[in-house]
């Protein structure tokens, strides 16, 4: 089983979320990680969730990546170790260097906070083996800022490497770049997506949407 | 800046010539200008409820369940499992109008403050917002403003918005309502008070620092609007929520410690109140040293920071040998800790600043001697019933009509800019049941969440409006299978030194104390906010209700949504009252009538047989009968499920329209089975459909599509926004 670390910065508020997923999927209870820690050897995979880092007064995510705690998320990158972050978790991963591209306002300029419909782009990685290639799963997403950009080159990359994670399959919201929703680093060790799967694992929640991605975490 | 203070200054600050009196009467000389700063603020009407105090005592406070009443800064009920459910809604109108986003803003944070102060972990946001005309600008700036700004702060605390009510009237052309609620959960023996106590111990200073905004707040939420009020921005208060969470997880970590003796977060007249109250429910005296208080400018007197409503700012009293341990964990937090004076035996709150004594007040008749007022009132008229109607449009036209007018359209252009899901317990998001269900982490249990009022009922008749907000608001949470528990209200009126506005408040708590004894709902918090007026007219008398119930088991949380192969029976007695209805405004243009009539008997009878039936499983689908009457909520129910209802039964526009009370549409699997246990019980019940295709379809054959029926309720705030 993963070892497994969500981030917490000041601002953050989905890490009861996530660490609620995680243990249903896991067995196991994660380690919450202060933004100030600097040593993260002891873990395989490091969450970051979502929220408003320092109050995302600045682009969002850009003082977390500033953070101590991000060095040790460089390095463990950098030895394979698995990263999975989720709305501000993405913005973060982007800010840091981790990712490529950006997530800007929302089109419509406002807030969003609805369910979409995510369309699975590949079921072989550590994120997705529990998913079909090509199946549409529902996920709740809230936020301002999830309007993903990038250059054309980039994009094209993404696509002609297989790099795109998950698309919205239904209505684009937020006006994303080719509609992409969550994007692999080019090892397919690190995921960062906008919408929320782990609001979406106990049927008492409205569905299980989501929890197929943390089994499959748990599954590697 | 120190003016000289003498009546016109006593006035310029809200304090009548009698008040006045009082005050030199209590110092024995002349007040320091700080001190009559400190006595208007604690003597306004929003700090002192002086015009509302001898009403708000008619109000039953108690219940078994009930562990702290109103006088602590929420409600506090026990809700099983060794759980309680801390509670408040308060008010930030006048702001809100004057700066939307930041007056709806910092309202949710003071609200938040308000219960985590004493120890709950917020675990849901809810509001009831009070919009002038739509066809007017300004109205639309408001409500994207404050849409915006109850988004903008929730979201960013990450406590789920999970739902709200708004209605619209010219009534709040010059005056919109904004009422926000929070809900927090601790455990029952780990529930934090503000009564200070230990003589010596330090007093201290936590979050954001002191500025020079919001000074004099709570004297502006104490008087009227003129056309000139568009110059009081200053003193409307700037919120940053991240601080806020940052304050919330600080307080909750620090609260897991031993080292708080007393806490109050610095709301209304900050400074002030936090310390006077604190001091003053102990029995203690206090001493502040202002050199210490955090500031963000430069050069601020003390009259400034003690009446400043800078936000995010909290007041302890920790004990001495924690003190370390508490800023350790305050300044982890990127907080503020500063130890800026002393609980003293003196029962005097003495400020110092600079070397100088700037106040020095006895603290008992600062409270005890504040002002109480039984202003004279007259009771409206009741109106007489309305007299039979025609329906010149027809069932298909006045449904359609009543689904896109602005109190009935969908919401969802609101809902959708609040996160309603952070948190991972949201089990009912709004509009899926009459009232919101939050799964309390790591049990079984939820809360059943809802706020409710029907303004223009109580401009009709106050009285039954004040029982029919109590009453809906019962019913909400009895629809998803909740037992009702308790009620914090805020009663928004127009100025009380009217009579006949003091008339509609008066008549507005007997309705709700007759509902609350009936229903065993107790209020168990509340806000007042008077001098609702611009330009001299008031809005419509507003007794805001929130409320919470609990459900056992959160897997029996009951939706409104609407599944094929049910039949639909409509519980309850259908009189057809259309006096003040929707239908009667939006289709024959007239505000008349009276009320429907509240029967609390009939209330209690309908809806304990309704939540039995959902806890046994008998029921599908659950939806009370209000605004615009049974056909209305049929149509809510298809469309939330996506499901064509088809009704069986020809009866007149009065039947589907009227908005008589005590009604609920159940969808269940068997009818018969229904209507023989309704009958057992006493209860009125009568089988209307049956649900199974794509569209309504009206008795006598006409039907409506579900895109017709959605694109209706769907396009006002779509269109209005677009």
């Amino acid at each position: 089983m993963m070892r497994t670390g969500i981030l917490l910065f000041p601002g953050i508020n989905r890490e009861r979320d996530m660490a609620i997923a995680v243990e249903r999927s896991f067995g196991a209870a994660p380690r919450i990680v202060w933004h100030k820690e600097t040593d993260l050897s002891g873990l395989d995979l490091v969450i970051i969730p979502g929220g408003f880092s320092f109050g995302d007064y600045l682009r969002c995510g850009a003082m977390a990546a500033q953070s101590p705690v991000m060095t040790a998320v460089r390095t463990h990158a950098a030895r394979g170790g698995y990263v999975l972050g989720v709305c501000n978790g993405f913005q973060i991963l982007t800010e840091a260097g981790l990712l490529p591209g950006a997530l800007l306002r929302n089109a419509g300029l406002r807030f969003l906070s609805m369910d979409t419909l995510l369309k699975v782009e590949r079921a072989d990685t550590v994120f997705t083996s529990q998913y079909q290639k090509g199946e549409v799963f529902r996920a709740p997403m809230a936020h301002g800022d999830g309007n993903y950009a990038a250059d054309p080159e980039t994009l094209d990359r993404l696509e002609g490497e297989g790099l795109v994670a998950f698309r919205y399959a239904a209505e684009n919201h937020n006006g994303s770049a080719r509609a992409i929703a969550g994007i692999y680093s080019e090892n397919h060790r690190i995921l960062g997506l906008m919408p929320h799967p782990e609001d979406l694992v106990d049927p008492l929640m409205g569905g299980t949407d989501g929890k197929p991605l943390f089994d499959s975490l748990a599954a590697a | 800046m120190n003016k000289i203070v003498d009546a016109a200054l006593a006035k310029s600050f809200g304090l009548n010539a009698e008040e006045y009196a009082k005050v030199l009467e209590i110092m024995g000389r002349l007040p320091s200008f700080t001190e009559l700063g400190i006595f208007s603020v604690m003597w306004s009407e929003h700090c002192s409820y002086k015009s509302s105090k001898v009403w708000l005592k008619e109000l039953p406070t108690t219940a078994l369940w009930v562990i702290h009443g109103p006088g602590e800064n929420a409600g506090v009920i026990d809700i099983g499992d060794g759980l309680a459910a801390i509670f408040k809604m308060e008010s930030h109108n006048h702001p809100s109008f004057i700066e939307p986003y930041q007056g709806a803003a910092t309202g949710v944070g003071g609200i938040l403050r308000d219960v985590f102060t004493m120890g709950a972990r917020p675990i849901a946001n809810l509001n009831a917002l009070r919009f002038g005309d739509p066809k007017l600008p300004v109205t639309k700036r408001v409500v994207d403003g404050v849409v915006r700004g109850i988004g903008g702060y929730g979201n960013c605390v990450g406590v789920p918005t999970v739902g709200g009510e708004v209605n619209f009237h010219p009534a709040y052309n010059g005056n919109p309502l904004v009422n926000a609620m929070t809900v927090g959960i601790a455990r029952t023996d780990r529930i934090f008070l503000s009564a200070a106590a230990g003589i010596g111990n330090p007093v201290v200073y936590v979050g954001s620092k002191t500025g020079r905004d919001g000074i004099h707040g709570a004297t502006m939420a104490s008087t009227e609007f003129d056309a000139n009020s568009a110059e009081k921005r200053p003193t409307v208060q700037v919120g940053d929520p991240f601080t806020e969470k940052l304050l919330i997880e600080a307080c909750l970590e620090l609260m897991q410690t031993d080292a708080i003796v007393a806490i109050q977060d610095m709301g209304a007249a900050g400074l002030t109140s936090s310390s006077v109250e604190m001091a003053g429910k102990g029995g203690v005296g206090i001493e502040l040293t202002l050199d210490d208080v955090p500031q963000r400018e430069t050069g601020m007197s003390a009259y400034e920071m003690m009446l400043s409503e800078s936000q995010e700012r909290m007041l302890l009293v920790i004990k001495p040998e924690r003190s370390e341990i508490a800023r350790a964990i305050i300044e982890k937090w990127d907080l503020d800790y500063a130890i800026i004076g002393k609980i003293t035996d003196t029962g005097r709150i003495i400020i110092k600043h600079k070397g100088v004594v700037e106040a020095d007040i006895p603290l008992a008749p600062l409270s005890d001697a504040a002002p109480l007022y039984h202003r004279p009132f007259v009771e409206t008229p009741k109106p007489a019933a309305l007299g039979p109607t025609e329906d010149p449009i027809g069932l298909a036209a006045g449904l359609l009509k009543l689904l896109a007018c602005p109190d009935i359209a969908s919401r969802s252009w609101i809902w959708d800019q609040y996160d309603s899901t952070v948190g991972g317990q949201t089990v009912k998001r709004p509009g899926a049941a009459d009232a919101a269900i939050v799964r309390l982490e790591g049990t079984n249990r939820a809360l059943a969440l809802t706020t409710d009022c029907t303004p223009r009922y109580c401009a009709a008749d106050a009285e039954a409006g004040g029982a029919q907000a109590v009453a809906e608001a019962w019913r909400n949470i009895t629809a998803t299978g909740g037992k009702p528990l308790a009620v914090t209200d805020n009663m928004n009126f127009g100025n009380p030194e009217k009579p006949e506005i003091m008339g509609q408040f008066a008549a507005a708590i007997k309705g709700m104390a007759a509902a609350c004894i009936a229903l065993d709902f107790p209020v168990v918090s509340g806000n007042v906010s008077l001098y609702n007026e611009t330009e001299g007219k008031g809005i419509l008398p507003t007794p805001a209700i929130g409320a919470v119930g609990v459900i056992e088991d959160a897997s029996k949380a009951m939706g409104i949504a609407l599944q094929a192969g049910l039949q639909l029976v409509v519980i309850g007695k259908t009189y057809g009252q259309l006096g003040q209805s929707l239908w009667l405004r939006e289709v024959l243009g007239m505000e008349a009538g009276a009320p429907p009539s509240v029967d609390l008997k009939a209330e209690r009878r309908n809806g304990d047989f309704v939540r039995g039936q959902i806890l046994e499983g008998k029921v599908a689908a659950c939806h009370d009968a209000s605004d615009g009457g049974l056909l209305v909520a049929i149509a809510e129910m298809a469309l939330a499920g996506n499901v064509g209802p088809s009704l069986n039964t020809l009866r007149s526009h009065d039947f589907w329209f009227g908005e008589d009370q005590a009604r609920y549409v159940l969808a269940v699997p068997d009818a018969a089975a229904l209507l023989a246990a309704a009958e057992a019980a006493s209860v009125p019940a009568e089988h209307i459909g049956s649900a199974a295709g794509d569209s309504l379809t009206l008795p006598g054959g006409i039907s409506i599509s579900l895109p017709a029926l959605r694109d209706a309720h769907e396009g006002f705030f779509r269109k209005w926004f677009a």
